[in-house]
């Protein structure tokens, strides 16, 4: 077996408040092979972004990372210095941030905004070697040459998009993160968007992380599944397995209350509400909303084990099972 | 027949200057829909950005003034309705928006929203006589009014938020609901009692809806009826059923086929084309750029709407052996399908 | 059912008294947690309270033309000596104090006022309205505030405090108009403004109830902006003669103090009092607003 392209071990982030720290991220471990696409999927306050954005080392004060570890290629990024960090970030790891059509700056060409981040890592040599890059760029991603020299409010949103792509890809990164890339776009065209991005992907053999909460999405681009709850991974697993046979509750609720083309009229939510970061329930943070609770899940936490092979998941349910 | 309660009647607006029409942006483009009282029904009114669906709905509502044709309530024009009679329309059309937090003010509880429309409208003779409506309306909602009066909206999450705004139109005790993606900004696991409170409207309250959004899923799962929009023109209309399962015009079934289903099993038919420079030739169907079905006619002419089957249209050159229909028979939107 | 719904409608009529405990302790840990605005309102408090009981403890005879040898040093019997007419600095000072925070917080509140209503209007109905309100704020803020004063003050037979906080009025609207303009374009476009319409609400009603509202931070901030601007004006013109001839103010000390050379004469005593107590003033409204800009900013950063 190869090694993984990346691994994050127990991350832990923070947020240090007056009224005491906000655990966004408990206690986060994964893995991800070479060329995998994995997609961390949960609702809002979850901890997914704030996930990728710890991979990416783009964390800020007041959220600190107070443990853990984020091996790529052999290093814990972790433990780089800023600028070591820099050098790394759209290198090695590269992020496609969400409403990223939005981050293009709107007085400089396509072509400029490439330039820029590939000289921000490398030296370059010649202008007319760019051009040619830039265009076999362009096509990868499916956008015509003309593009290179256009201004972003010339483009369509898929097209915006597109071009954010093509800058993540440009220094040929190991391992892609995408936050929710496609939520401001319409279905047709996230549905090319996210073709552009497999394309992408695989002809570079990157591992993709793809933050976000459709689940339709998930099942469409993914190999494998990450759910998270409450700042916890509660699950992980391959993407048909997730569907098909999930095991954490709070998964399988999840799947249950997507809505489909062959249920009319029946809605099925998730009672409750997420937990306010502030005051998570002791033990299980998912007990309050779990419909097969135990007494055990309101005291202790429980652990995140590999409960079938392959698939892990933390819930009491499933203790003992470990292989 | 009875006159329809509101009526667009060839509306089109366009934003932008220009004097002459249709120089700036053809939002809605010679649309014309009725909704009468006779039974209530949900009607989706599904599209993408720039489709038109969002105008359409402020022209309804009578926020936006129409750049041709006209917007009838009960028979008159909105815009020469006299101050009684907007009130009644206000009163009897509704609407429910789409961001849960910027709706509420943050200067005040969220209960301001649900007294203020007691007290303008007259609807309540004592204090205690409104509060009993507040706490029915909020009862249909699922809402509790412990839980939820007397705190400010940052205190509530979205879901709880977008639910009161459904009992907040409720309260006036409305004929017709506009829901303008209603639940596109709340979490998925909170949509579903959003979904049934609005299924609710209909069918414990008689109230029509019309289901604004352009996530095909959960307007399925709430509507009898659909109409897809393509840049302000109206592409398909029938029974939200077969749209769905056994859509007609080739823009439909392009959309259909895009949605991104939770199944691992079924994957999409991924086409990683970009999108298109070529700007339109005028006169022309809107969407012959992209239709895998277009041939010389459709260039040149705007196909109008065929009864492409009973009780179903399609704006489709496909269909040019059927009959053209008046708009209001197939999309009167409380008419029932003739199967 | 009906006891069930009178056991909910009383248990959030007890929320709503709660939740008014919890503004005033909100409000107060808001004051506790912010120094800046505290000392800066304290000051305020402080200069206030003397302007109000100050004249109550000195007898304005003492502050007559010849009350007194001229020209005295501060002493026991006079704490802050006398001028060059005789006059008793202590008295002539605390009669000044009120006056010349008259004319800051007349001409303030009226410019504001007038902001408010002007900056409302324009913003909210916009068309002609805003048209001309815009024309007028416009072109009307770029004039030479003090030199156009000094020719209105001149023209001006005698100068009373009201009058010359109205002739400074005229001037202080401009700004606040403009700001206040803007908030409200940006507010017009809020969810809730819409929602308002759509309960009923119609055009006056949304400004008052629900934009204004939402506007009391910047107009607290304009308000105190427009009050030391004011009274900078007031000083400035103050100290060229023009203002109040028969009633004491802070500034027409200082133009007295010059007329009669005291600056010349070493009169420290006369001169230097109405200076210090000026710069108090705009120190106490500059800390206020300061301590204000961070309350309205970490509401916004709390919002987003």
């Amino acid at each position: 077996m190869t090694d993984p392209a990346l691994q994050v071990e127990n991350l832990r982030v923070y947020y240090h408040t007056r009224t005491g720290p906000v655990k966004a991220v408990d206690d986060v471990t994964f893995s991800l092979e070479k060329g995998e696409r994995l997609g961390l999927v949960g609702e809002s306050g979850s901890g997914k972004t704030t996930t990728a954005l710890a991979i990416m080392g783009m964390i800020k004060p007041p959220a600190i990372i107070e443990s853990g570890r984020v091996i790529l290629n052999g290093r814990n990024l972790l433990q780089l210095s800023k600028e070591q960090y820099r050098r790394v970030r759209g290198n090695q790891i590269a992020l496609i941030p969400q409403g990223a059509m939005n981050s293009l700056n709107p007085v400089m060409r396509v072509r400029s905004h490439i330039i820029d981040t590939i000289e921000a890592h490398r030296r370059i040599k010649r202008k007319e070697d760019i051009s040619g890059q830039i265009q076999s760029l362009l096509a990868k991603v499916g956008l015509p040459s003309e593009v290179s020299g256009m201004y972003p409010h010339e483009l369509s949103g898929g097209m915006k998009q597109r071009v954010t792509i093509a800058m993540g890809i440009c220094l040929e990164p190991s391992v892609i993160v995408a936050d929710e890339p496609t939520s401001a776009l319409d279905v047709v065209v996230q549905m090319q968007v996210m073709a552009t991005l497999e394309k992408a992907q695989q002809e570079l053999n990157a591992a993709v992380i793809l933050v976000g909460h459709d689940m339709g999405l998930m099942a469409q681009f993914c190999d494998r599944i990450g759910v998270m709850y409450a700042g916890k991974l509660v699950e992980i697993g391959s993407v048909e397995q997730i569907f098909e046979d999930p095991l954490h509750p709070y998964t399988q609720l999840l799947i249950s209350s997507l809505p489909k083309f062959d249920k009319k009229g029946d809605f099925k939510g998730i009672p409750g509400l997420p937990p306010s970061a502030k005051n998570l329930p002791p033990g299980c943070t998912f007990n309050p909303r779990c419909p097969k609770v135990m007494d055990h899940c309101r005291e202790v936490e429980p652990r995140f084990l590999e409960a079938r092979p392959d698939r892990w998941t933390s819930c009491h349910l499933y203790e003992g099972a470990e292989s | 027949m009875s006159i329809p309660l509101l009526e667009a009647r060839n509306v089109t607006r366009v934003f932008g200057t220009g004097l002459f029409k249709k120089t700036g942006n053809v939002a809605v483009d010679n649309i014309s829909l009725t909704i009468s009282e006779d039974r209530p029904t949900i009607t989706a009114i599904a599209g993408e950005s720039g489709s038109g669906k969002t105008t359409l709905a402020r022209l309804l509502l009578g926020a936006l003034p129409a750049t041709e044709g006209e917007v009838l309530y009960k028979g008159d024009p909105l815009s020469k309705l006299s101050r009684h009679k907007w009130r009644e329309f206000r009163r009897e059309v509704q609407t429910i928006f789409q961001d849960p937090f910027d709706a509420f003010n943050p200067f005040y509880k969220v209960d301001h929203v649900l007294t203020v429309p007691l007290s303008i409208f007259k609807l309540a003779r004592s204090r205690q006589e409104a509060n009993s409506q507040i706490v029915e309306a909020l009862e249909l909602v699922g809402l509790r009014a412990e839980d939820t009066l007397g705190r400010y909206p940052h205190q509530l999450s979205g879901g709880q938020r977008q639910r009161l705004m459904v009992a907040r139109a409720l309260l006036l005790k409305p004929k017709v609901i506009l829901a303008d993606e209603p639940v596109s900004m709340v979490d998925a696991s909170l949509r579903a009692t959003i979904l049934e409170s609005i299924l609710k409207l209909k069918e414990e309250r008689s109230i029509t809806v019309l289901y604004i959004t352009h996530d095909l899923t959960t307007a399925y799962q709430v509507s009898d009826r659909m109409i897809v929009l393509y840049k302000g023109s109206i592409a398909e209309a029938g029974d939200v059923e077969q749209v769905i399962h056994d859509p007609q015009h080739p823009y439909t079934k392009l959309l259909i086929s895009s949605i991104p289903q939770p199944d691992p099993k079924e994957k999409w038919e991924k086409d990683a084309h970009g999108g298109a420079l070529r700007p339109l030739t005028p006169g022309g169907c809107k969407f012959v750029d992209r239709c895998p079905a277009a041939f010389d006619r459709c260039h040149s002419t705007l196909p109008p709407l065929y009864m492409s089957s009973p009780g179903r249209a399609a704006a489709c050159f496909l269909y040019r052996d059927h009959p053209v229909v008046e708009a209001s028979e197939v999309l009167d939107t409380t008419a029932q399908p003739a199967l | 059912m009906i006891l069930v719904q009178r056991a909910r409608m009383i248990s959030f009529q007890h929320a709503k008294v709660t939740g008014l405990l919890k503004l005033g302790r909100n409000m107060a840990h808001g004051l506790r947690t912010n120094k800046t605005l505290a000392i800066g309102l304290f000051m305020i408090l402080m200069i206030g309270l003397v302007a109000l009981v100050g004249p109550l403890l000195v007898d304005p005879d003492d502050a007559r033309i010849g009350a007194y040898p001229a020209r005295l040093k501060p002493s026991a019997e006079h704490w802050m000596g006398t001028q060059q007419q005789g006059r008793d600095l202590l008295t002539v000072t605390m009669l000044a104090i009120p006056n010349s925070l008259k004319v800051g917080l007349i001409a303030g509140s009226v410019g504001l006022g007038i902001g408010i209503v002007f900056g409302l209007s324009a913003g909210y109905f916009g068309g002609r309205l805003d048209t001309i309100i815009k024309l007028a704020s416009d072109t009307l803020i770029i004039l030479p505030g003090i030199a156009i004063l000094v020719l209105v003050a001149v023209s001006i037979r005698t100068m009373t405090v009201e009058m010359m906080a109205l002739v400074v009025a005229s001037f202080a609207w401009m700004y606040p108009t403009r700001t206040i303009r803007a908030q409200t374009l940006t507010l017009r476009e809020r969810g809730y403004v819409q929602v308002a319409k759509m309960n009923g609400m119609t055009g006056i009603g949304i400004v008052v109830r629900e934009i204004m509202p939402n506007l009391l931070p910047y107009i607290a901030a304009g308000f105190v902006g427009a009050v030391s601007g004011a009274m900078l004006a007031t000083v400035g013109l103050e100290a060229l003669g023009l203002g109040p001839q028969n009633q004491f103010t802070l500034g027409m000390e200082i133009y007295w103090a010059r007329f009669y050379g005291a600056i010349l004469r070493g009169m420290w005593w006369w001169w230097m009092p109405p200076v210090i107590i000026i710069g108090l003033v705009f120190v106490a409204l500059l800390i206020t607003s300061m301590g204000m800009d961070q309350i309205v900013n970490s509401r916004l950063r709390r919002s987003t």
